[in-house]
């Protein structure tokens, strides 16, 4: 049926999409490249000139690279283990007919509609803080000592805000996909008397497969750039606590104005981007063909 | 017995799945009562439920200290816009991914989808330059431009999978039918693709929504929208847990709501073709 | 005919220049989010009666979000605003690179001579005025006078850190959520490192020597860490690693603090009835010493500038001369009461009589007058500035020195290791600078 023709058309219709992601990519990431080579420090402008690898040398040789990246890391994987875990319990929960579900379902997705900055705010003011936040009075109810999430913990803090805000994205995701489960296959094997761990684990698990790969590649592509939730709580901190590649970049480009440095740091970003998405598409990227 | 056993079944998963959706809430159930609280009475220990000084003075200062209809205006436009276009550049090249398909459509996917991982930060100088050159600073265009370049990859792959859902069976026999390709298109696969057009279309509003870097970058006054408006209540000097939680639930709400009446789109449209 | 025609087309082209003379020029002023610039934004009904063909566009945005947003317009050229808020650190910086505009030919009105020495001194380069300040702060101690009472202890007027010490003890009962003191802890050189920076010349430690070797391998920034970290760790809030300004002041204002070492600009708000518990049991005093000469006090004025790129600078001159002139602050005064006059800029203001009934008015006064920027700590250096060392280096390397305090506050490393770290991140950046050959 695809004659050459319409090979040609669709090339056609393909073509402006391409063509413009092939700008948006190629303009800002030659730039990049060209700054990355460059001193160029916004604030003293009369100091510029070529230094060779010297700013990526000074992103190996900081005392908080190899933390920033384990950070990074450790941030889009913890993020994915929870949002992937508790998306399918809670997709299976409220796939379940239950009283009032399209209003509960509104419920569930609502994160997903609050700003980053704003959600991190009221994660930040309202729940965690040392002081004012309900979860302090929750503990001094209990007659317990306050837990100081952003001092103590505060890489686990910024997975849990950054999970609450893409929990409604990964549960949904894996909603849809249950819906599309049939359900004679599952009464079926309810009647062969397997049990509820059985059914999950031999039916409804395989059949989520895609979904959760999906959930996975694209989550993982959003949050790799994340820095925003970390500059409104912990600023990185306590010292590079939770400093990930992403916010090691803002500091250079925001507080130190270094924007040849910035863009080596951006340069390094995105090869582990690609490293992660080889990975990513080695280990899931036959899931998606099917 | 088994009814029985199915109905205190029923109860729980009614207890459990509310009690999950409710806690997953809270958070933003907090901030709007917070909203609703004098500053005193929003940092009181212990939090105060009932007893608290309710009062809408915080809505009217947020209201009164900003221009916010331009704000949310600016919103709309952008984030609306960018969706739209970004839909026009997205339907005819996901149209032939999906139905004429080569060898490399998946490496092509993926390819766009990998030109997202350009950390925003990394790229801010050389972008502010490129907007200042051609005078898109502060203009809602160049906001359009930005986050339509941003969100296209994802649109893209959305409406690839749904298109790869219609038959191309039925699209043969419209031909056989001899169905013009106008035809074909208005009256076979807009009614088929419509959903699946109109849950991309959501997705994208919210994305672009709540983007918060580069609306704040490169605007100033003109084209300025609500995550500009956020920040200019964050974190200044005296207690302001209450305002600052009013300005955020003024910035979600038009969203919050018009996801609600669309959720259902949304539950049932957000497939990435992760439906087989 | 064409005579007719010709004078209708002529009076149209008068008619089209005088809406030209007489339309309005829109000015852009970016500004922070603090009390005082969100107040000025109600009160402009006063400047457009008498300048009715400027308007005004205003960008007002969180501190941090508008220096990245000005700095970037500025450093690139941008010219996206006419006005803009800028502090002591960036004027120096900027002016220099000629980025500024000078303001040395506003009105006579404006009075320059009445602006307080030490404030006209750190907006000055080579004999340019480069920002008109609009408000300007030092530092002092604020305390509890019922809790000090209570421990039987008085605060002298100019206490030292074995005072500030002792009744930080006295006042602390955790049990209570009392804190004797409350200090910055949150990372970034106008956080933390404001505060350290500023303790720090009052016991003789100093950034850079002459030769801009850096200083934190010497024994009084040890000292000064040391005792930092002993006050807060034994009388601090729990978590103070992550205390600003705005942080401890809501503390402050829930009672939860004995004392709190911070901007003059905070008395206004802690005796603030609307918003503070503690409004009628607050005193000040001179911010803390060592005997060594130097008090812990540091110096800041927000003030407006006016970017070269701009291309509405008489607006802009005119908008400037309103909002920091005696009038404004008499403006002010007149609709708010005098305890909300934007303070620390002009002389007059402090002979005021009627000013000098606000409880904090005097103690301001002397905390700015006793901060020198040019000689800010014991022994020489070779920068400008009080807690700030105005190079543009200065930014980056604030950031990474707070940021390892912040952690050694947090318990993550000890004084010593922390001391060490600065010091060798420092010397890299200074030796990459430039600096140090």
């Amino acid at each position: 049926m695809s004659t050459r023709s319409s090979r040609l058309a669709a090339r056609g219709m393909v073509a402006p999409s391409v063509v413009l992601l092939l700008i948006w990519m190629v303009i800002p990431l030659s730039m990049t490249l060209y700054y990355s080579f460059r001193l160029y420090r916004l604030l003293s402008p009369d100091r510029t000139g070529w230094v060779g690898f010297n700013n990526y040398l000074w992103f190996f040789n900081a005392p908080e690279f190899w933390q920033a990246l384990f950070n990074t890391l450790a941030l889009v994987g913890g993020v994915l283990l929870v949002t992937v875990t508790l998306g399918v319990l809670i997709a299976l929960l409220i796939d379940q007919p239950v009283k009032g579900q399209s209003f509960l379902r509104i419920l569930v997705i609502a994160p997903f509609f609050v700003m980053p900055p704003v959600a991190a705010s009221i994660w930040e003011n309202l729940f965690m803080h040392p002081q004012n936040g309900l979860f302090a009075a929750l503990a001094r109810g209990f007659g317990m000592q306050p837990i100081l999430f952003l001092e103590q913990y505060p890489m686990w803090s910024i997975i849990g805000i950054v999970s609450w805000e893409w929990l409604p994205f990964a549960t949904l995701i894996l909603l849809t996909a249950l819906q599309s489960l049939s359900s004679e296959q599952l009464e079926a094997a309810e009647m062969d008397g397997a049990g509820a761990f059985a059914r999950f684990r031999y039916i409804i698990l395989p059949h989520l497969t895609r979904a959760i790969t999906v959930v996975i590649l694209i989550q993982t592509i959003f949050l790799l750039g994340i820095f925003g939730e970390i500059f409104t709580t912990t600023q990185g901190g306590p010292g590079s606590a939770s400093t990930t590649l992403p916010y090691m970049i803002f500091k250079q480009a925001i507080a130190a104005k270094d924007i040849g440095r910035a863009a080596a740091g951006g340069i390094i970003a995105v090869i582990l981007a690609n490293i992660v998405a080889y990975f990513l598409m080695r280990g899931l990227g036959r899931n998606l063909d099917a | 017995m088994a009814r029985a056993h199915s109905t205190r079944r029923k109860v729980v998963t009614t207890i459990a799945a509310w009690g999950v959706a409710l806690t997953i809430f809270f958070p933003v159930l907090w901030m709007i009562l917070t909203s609703f609280k004098t500053e005193a009475s929003a940092v009181a220990m212990p939090p105060q439920f009932l007893s608290a000084d309710w009062t809408l003075e915080n809505y009217a200062t947020v209201w009164a200290r900003s221009d916010y209809p331009r704000f949310f205006w600016n919103s709309v436009v952008i984030a609306v816009g960018s969706t739209l276009l970004g839909l026009a550049v997205a339907i005819p090249a996901a149209w032939a991914m999906a139905f004429v398909p080569g060898r490399r459509t998946r490496d092509l996917l993926m390819w766009m989808l990998s030109t997202k991982m350009m950390p925003a930060v990394a790229v801010m100088i050389p972008l502010y330059l490129l907007f200042l050159r051609f005078g898109l600073l502060d203009t809602r265009i160049g906001l359009v431009l930005v986050l339509m370049l941003m969100n296209l990859p994802i649109i893209v792959w959305m409406l690839y999978t749904y298109f790869k859902e219609i038959p191309g069976e039925i699209l043969e026999a419209a031909r056989m039918d001899g169905a013009s390709l106008w035809n074909e298109i208005v009256y076979v696969l807009t009614p088929m693709a419509l959903p699946g057009i109109a849950s991309t279309m959501l997705l994208n509003i919210i994305l672009a929504w709540n983007e918060a870097f580069w609306t704040i970058v490169l605007t100033t006054t003109k084209a300025a929208p609500l995550s500009a408006f956020i920040a200019s209540f964050s974190a200044p000097q005296g207690l302001f847990y209450a305002k600052l939680s009013a300005a955020s639930a003024m910035a979600i709400l038009p969203i919050l709501i018009m996801g609600w009446f669309s959720q259902k789109q949304l539950v049932r449209g957000l497939t990435f073709g992760a439906v087989k | 005919m064409t005579r007719t025609l010709r004078a209708l087309l002529g009076a149209c082209a008068v008619g089209a220049l005088s809406t030209a003379a007489m339309a309005e020029t829109t000015i852009t002023v970016a500004t922070v989010n603090n009390g005082d610039m969100v107040r000025m934004q109600g009160l402009m009904d006063d400047f457009y009666a008498k300048h009715p063909d400027i308007k005004v566009e205003w960008v007002t945005l969180e501190e941090n979000v508008l220096r990245q947003n000005v700095t970037t317009d500025i450093a690139t050229g941008g010219g996206q605003y006419d006005v803009i808020t800028i502090g002591t650190y960036e004027v120096p910086i900027w002016g220099r690179q000629g980025w500024l505009v000078s303001l040395n030919d506003l009105p006579a009105e404006y009075d320059v001579d009445d602006l307080l020495p030490a404030i006209r001194g750190g907006l000055t380069v080579d004999g340019n005025l480069y920002a008109a300040p609009f408000y300007g702060e030092s530092s002092m101690v604020m305390y509890r006078t019922d809790l000090m009472e209570a421990a039987g202890l008085t605060m002298p007027d100019a206490p030292t850190w074995a005072d500030i010490e002792k009744a930080a003890a006295a006042m602390t009962d955790k049990s209570k959520e009392q804190y004797g003191i409350c200090l910055r802890g949150k990372a970034g050189w106008g956080e933390n490192m404001a505060f350290l920076t500023a303790m720090s010349n009052s016991f003789g430690a100093r950034w850079f020597d002459e030769n801009w070797m850096p200083q934190f391998d010497q024994p009084e920034w040890k000292a000064t860490l040391d005792f930092y970290l002993n006050l807060m760790n034994n009388y601090g809030p729990p978590g103070a690693s992550n205390n600003g300004f705005n942080e401890n002041l809501t503390l402050f204002q829930q009672g939860k603090c004995g004392m709190w070492i911070d901007a003059t600009v905070a008395a206004s708000f802690v005796t603030n009835p609307n918003d503070s518990s503690v409004a009628d049991k607050v005193g000040f005093a001179l911010a803390p010493d060592n005997g060594l000469g130097k008090r812990a006090n540091w110096l800041w004025a927000w003030s407006l500038a006016i970017p070269s790129s701009s291309d509405a600078q008489d607006a802009a001159k005119t908008f400037i001369n309103w909002a920091t002139n005696k009038d404004y602050l008499a403006l002010v005064a007149s609709k708010e009461g005098w305890a909300n006059v934007p303070p620390g800029t002009r002389t007059s203001l402090y002979e005021n009589p009627e000013y000098a009934k606000v409880p904090f008015a005097k103690m301001t006064l002397d905390s700015i007058n006793a901060a020198d920027p040019n000689n800010p700590t014991v022994k020489p250096v070779p920068y400008v500035g009080v807690q700030f060392v105005a190079i543009p280096e200065f930014q980056g390397i604030g950031t990474t020195v707070g940021e390892i305090f912040s952690a050694a506050l947090a318990g993550q490393k000890t004084a010593d290791q922390a001391l060490a770290e600065a010091q060798a991140a420092v010397l890299e950046e200074m030796k990459a600078s430039g600096y140090i050959q």
